[in-house]
């Protein structure tokens, strides 16, 4: 059995899955959890940094819109909402599971439900990696009669 | 100079009504929806993403809705909604080496660590029209291993330059780089905001600088190294939290472009290397720009700077499709003023010149008479 989720792990794994996916699991979990929204949400940017040649020196290649939400529960857990896009739902969603996350009624669900997401997500990747592992060349050169 | 102009509000209220109903086109033909051009026009979709500068496949959908497909007009509606937002931070740099593969090929090296991959491409195909554009469900295989850059997997005898530093080769250090939106671009540029002003470049604008380095303006005999696109994660440092957190997973495609050094006094011979990193699967563009980010870098090796893809100045300042239409297609507005003093001007050239025409003329008759 792997090691259970870090909450870093978990933030991850809320960020990537789909937007169904993401309700459907604060659906399950804690539909009515009393809480407030601290700030947000909000879209705002965040500037995409590459590296020249790949592993060089930074350079900023363009923005994205990111949407952000901080949600404290009535039991006092602060939870924060990151994701790429400008669908505040999502950003609060995040939040509140994240805040969900660090409750000890709750802990276990969240874990358990970004495990899920996890797997559910590397299936989805893996079908994908299979189309595109079909389309693999074998160039080879013709040796010309010179030797 | 521009002179303000007033009046005209019912007409342009009209228009803007006109063209609302030109972009709908025929009533009984369902509209398009933003999720449709997001899910079937997805070069298009990256296109806007990348000139436009900010990666949100939904927006760009509906800005090219909205623009009727003109896609300068949808990266212009698209940079002018992200000036409405707030920064939150800059991202940590993204590992194009740890992408999630949709392709990747090298037209230098044939046997690559990690194997080579076609993707969805249109090289290869035809170019024959179809009609009829149903899909048969894609052949599928086992997933490869992971895929190292190739520039990662050479080098091993330094026959080509290593990644892109600060300042001097070997300086590697993590300097915030300019940034081109929130400084003016005064020249010479750091090559961190010339590939900034690339990637957002104009992809047509590009291509052509591009393709007149391999017509002969500015010599380099470039080699593809290698084209990858893929997916990867983007992370940014939260202060409160302690620690990065993954915000979402995007698509970009990179370019290594291998090009010939013959060697300096002080440079050994090598191949160099020019780079394109671009949002989205745009290969045409991530091509060009490398071919150009390599041009651009004359002064580094001692090439002569003799071609317009060499000229720094010249080519980021134009490169902005967003900025350039601005000004060509201010033209368009009410010039009434200025060209009512050039027409002032014109009147006053020609009348000078009649009179002294004239006067020639009397003079010539004298002269004529006093000869006679």
């Amino acid at each position: 059995m792997t090691a259970p989720p870090t909450r870093q792990s978990i933030l991850r794994s809320l960020a990537l899955a789909e937007p169904a996916e993401l309700a459907a699991v604060l659906q399950r979990v804690a539909p009515e959890a009393p809480h407030t929204v601290v700030r947000g949400p909000e879209t705002g940017l965040v500037m995409v940094r590459g590296r020249i040649g790949g592993g060089g020196a930074p350079f900023n290649a363009g923005e994205a819109t990111v949407s952000r939400c901080v949600v404290r529960l009535a039991s006092g857990e602060v939870g924060f909402g990151h994701v790429m896009g400008r669908d505040g739902t999502r950003a609060r969603q995040v939040a509140l599971l994240d805040a969900l996350a660090q409750t000890p009624a709750h802990a276990t669900a969240v874990a358990k439900a970004a495990v899920t997401l996890e797997r559910d997500r590397l299936a989805r990747e893996a079908g994908r990696a299979r189309e595109v592992a079909a389309t693999r060349v074998d160039f080879f050169t013709m040796v010309r009669g010179e030797d | 100079m521009y002179v303000a102009v007033k009046g005209g509000e019912a007409a342009i209220a009209n228009a803007h009504r006109l063209l609302a109903k030109d972009r709908r086109g025929d009533p009984a033909v369902p509209e398009l929806t933003a999720v449709q051009i997001a899910e079937q026009l997805t070069l298009a979709v990256d296109r806007v993403m990348a000139e436009g500068s900010l990666y949100d496949p939904e927006l760009a959908a509906i800005a090219i809705r909205q623009a009727r497909g003109d896609m300068i007009e949808a990266i212009f509606l698209v940079r002018a909604f992200r000036t409405t937002l707030p920064r939150f931070g800059t991202s940590r740099p993204v590992d194009t080496g740890s992408m999630a593969l949709a392709r990747r090929i090298s037209a230098t090296f044939k046997d690559l660590p990690g194997g080579q991959v076609l993707g969805p491409t249109f090289d290869y195909t035809h170019r024959l029209i179809e009609e009829d554009l149903s899909a048969e469900p894609p052949a599928t295989a086992d997933p490869l291993g992971p895929a190292p850059r190739v520039t990662d997997v050479l080098g091993g005898e330094g026959l080509v330059e290593p990644d892109g530093q600060h300042g001097t080769a070997g300086g590697g250090g993590e300097e915030e780089p300019g940034d081109l939106t929130r400084e003016a671009t005064v020249p010479p540029l750091s090559r961190a905001v010339r590939l900034q002003a690339l990637a957002r470049g104009d992809e047509g604008w590009l291509l052509g600088l591009a393709y007149s380095t391999q017509r002969g303006y500015g010599r380099n005999h470039p080699f593809v190294g290698e084209i990858r696109t893929g997916v990867v994660e983007l992370e940014l440092d939260i202060p409160e939290l302690g620690f990065a957190v993954t915000l979402g997973a995007m698509t970009l495609t990179e370019c290594q472009m291998v090009n010939q050094f013959h060697g300096s006094a002080t440079e050994p011979a090598q191949f160099t290397r020019g780079y394109g990193l671009v949002f989205g699967r745009v290969e045409r563009k991530a091509m060009s720009m490398a071919l150009v980010d390599r041009a651009l870098r004359a002064d580094e090796f001692g090439e002569d700077r003799v071609a317009p893809a060499q000229d720094e100045e010249f080519v980021i300042a134009h490169s902005d499709n967003v900025q350039a239409t601005g000004f060509v297609e201010h033209l368009k507005l009410p010039h009434y003023v200025d060209f009512q003093a050039e027409l002032e001007l014109v009147r006053k050239l020609r009348a000078a010149a009649e009179r002294d025409a004239a006067r020639r003329g009397d003079a010539d008759r004298d002269r004529q008479e006093a000869a006679e």
